[in-house]
């Protein structure tokens, strides 16, 4: 009965209703900020001359960052599906096909979604750090107050760098993951490599490259989007940083989950 | 003399929180005023008002006869190329030199060739005692040097006005008495409107023409360096002596 104990003796219904009107606003208010931030990021890649330096400076920054991360995932993520479907399919004989399902697994779920969980953790917090370090030693409102606009100089170069870098890397975990996959399916299920690429090569489609690589585009800008929006509204010293960091990396691997259920259903439907 | 700027019944709220509440005060041309309130009072309210950062919910914030609120963006930017600004941590790119932090007005505002910008750059840096270090960053600088490069950019587009926002907070008495008497002789010798937001009294004594102390969200006493030392109002006096009763608690 000791659990009892720490049970609240009274459940206030109007206290709980009240946390959850809150943390409604809440989300209503962030949904409104990093779309408004969209709209400006939009707006700021036709309306001001776009830095190129800064752009090609936060493309290397994104590569060096996850490059090699997205390889060593996409390897051991290719390599450990191949293997479960090595056991699992060969309960009904079927180890042969094991090619087919680790292609259309990587390429239409498991490249994109992964790598950009990997560019959401590395990238997404790193952009989140800067700009709220930026915001409390009041760089960026220095940037505003010599004329320049912060949307332009920070959030745009980011963004597009971050929707270039998501398919390309995207790309790279699908050729990795593949390779990962033909390793062990070769040695666990005993088909040549010919044979296991012959049978991605037929079951994956173009549209099944393509749909990953919409994905990893829209992934990107999720990232940088919402990780610009944390960074810039940070408040409360380094502390606020820390936070700001934090929250990047848990929204943007939340809308990449979301979103990435409806984003499948939408490219079936088109 | 005309007012460079003027705030007229100027409010501000940050939700519930009013900051500002029919604010007035007008700043002449030439001239050194400090501004002076607790923390989180409105000063850097006052400063982001100032510059177009922020727009007041109500009144008219004017800039050389021209009211903020009814500039276009161009508009606004073009008069932020008037205003320089020293922020209170200098603010200056970690990702720049000095050289790059000083030129980063000029570039914005002006389409000057590189060696038109070197030269500016090195000028400015002479002119706040630091000849020669373009090429170092910020992260090998200490507190006064940063402070000082800071002056440099916020006077690289010889702005008719500068801001100073906690010009002394964080320095050795050494530098404080260096930065206080670089915006003498700044305003001496480029005869521009400073406004300086501080705590520091002593400081701001030295650098002064007028004193406006922000107050129950609005500017509740404007005068004179001499009229605040002979105020009767406790809050000024308070303020001077360093009591702090200005509503901090």
């Amino acid at each position: 009965m000791d659990h009892l104990a720490i049970t609240p003796s009274v459940f206030n219904f109007r206290a709980f209703m009240a946390s959850m009107g809150r943390r409604f606003c809440n989300l209503c208010d962030h949904i409104g900020g990093v779309s408004y931030l969209a709209a400006r990021t939009f707006r700021g890649l036709f309306r001001y001359r776009l830095d190129v330096e800064e752009l090609v400076r936060q493309f290397a920054a994104i590569g060096n960052r996850s490059l090699m991360i997205v390889v060593l995932i996409a390897l051991f993520t290719g390599m450990v599906i191949a293997l479960q479907l090595c056991i699992g399919l060969g309960r009904y004989g079927l180890k042969q096909n094991v090619g087919q399902i680790v292609g259309l697994a990587i390429f239409r779920e498991l490249g994109p979604v992964l790598t950009c969980l990997m560019v959401a953790a590395r990238v997404g917090s790193g952009i989140a750090a800067e700009l709220g370090s930026m915001v409390v030693t009041e760089q960026v409102l220095a940037i505003e107050a010599m004329g320049a606009n912060p949307v332009a100089k920070l959030v745009v170069p980011r963004v597009l760098a971050t929707v270039i870098a998501c398919p390309i890397l995207t790309v790279i975990a699908d050729v990795i993951g593949s390779f990962g996959g033909m390793i062990i399916t070769v040695r666990e299920a005993g088909v040549s490599a010919n044979f296991y690429l012959d049978q991605i090569r037929r079951t994956v489609l173009i549209e099944d490259f393509t749909s990953g690589v919409y994905k990893a585009i829209f992934f990107g800008f999720a990232i940088a989007i919402i990780s610009c929006y944390e960074g810039l509204g940070t408040i409360g010293g380094t502390e606020g940083v820390g936070r700001a960091t934090t929250r990047a990396v848990v929204f943007s691997s939340i809308v990449i989950f979301i979103s990435d259920f409806f984003l499948t259903k939408l490219i079936v439907f088109l | 003399m005309a007012p460079v700027i003027e705030f007229q019944k100027v409010s501000k709220s940050f939700g519930a929180n009013k900051v500002l509440e029919s604010a007035d005060l007008s700043i002449a041309q030439g001239e050194t005023i400090t501004i002076i309130g607790g923390s989180g009072k409105g000063k850097t309210v006052f400063l982001k008002l100032l510059l177009g950062v922020l727009r007041p919910d109500k009144g008219n914030v004017l800039f050389k006869g021209e009211s903020l609120g009814e500039m276009e963006e161009k508009e606004i930017i073009r008069m932020r190329s008037r205003i320089g600004m020293l922020f209170q941590g200098a603010a200056l790119f970690d990702s720049l030199t000095v050289a790059e932090n000083v030129a980063y007005p000029l570039r914005e505002h002006f389409k000057y060739d590189e060696d038109k910008i070197a030269k500016i750059v090195a000028t400015k840096l002479q002119l706040v005692g630091l000849p020669g270090i373009e090429e170092m960053m910020p992260a090998d600088l200490s507190g006064g040097m940063k402070k000082r490069v800071g002056l440099a950019r916020a006077i690289a587009t010889d702005p008719d006005v500068i801001l100073y926002d906690e010009p002394t907070t964080g320095l050795d008495p050494a530098n404080t008495k260096r930065i206080c008497n670089m915006i003498v002789e700044l305003q001496q010798k480029l005869h521009v409107t400073s406004i300086v937001v501080t705590h520091d009294m002593e400081s701001a004594f030295r650098v002064t023409d007028r004193i406006a102390l922000i107050y129950d969200k609005h500017f509740s006493f404007v005068g004179t360096k001499e009229e605040a030392k002979k105020s009767d109002d406790r809050i000024v006096r308070n303020f001077i002596a360093g009591e702090m009763e200005t509503g901090d608690g």
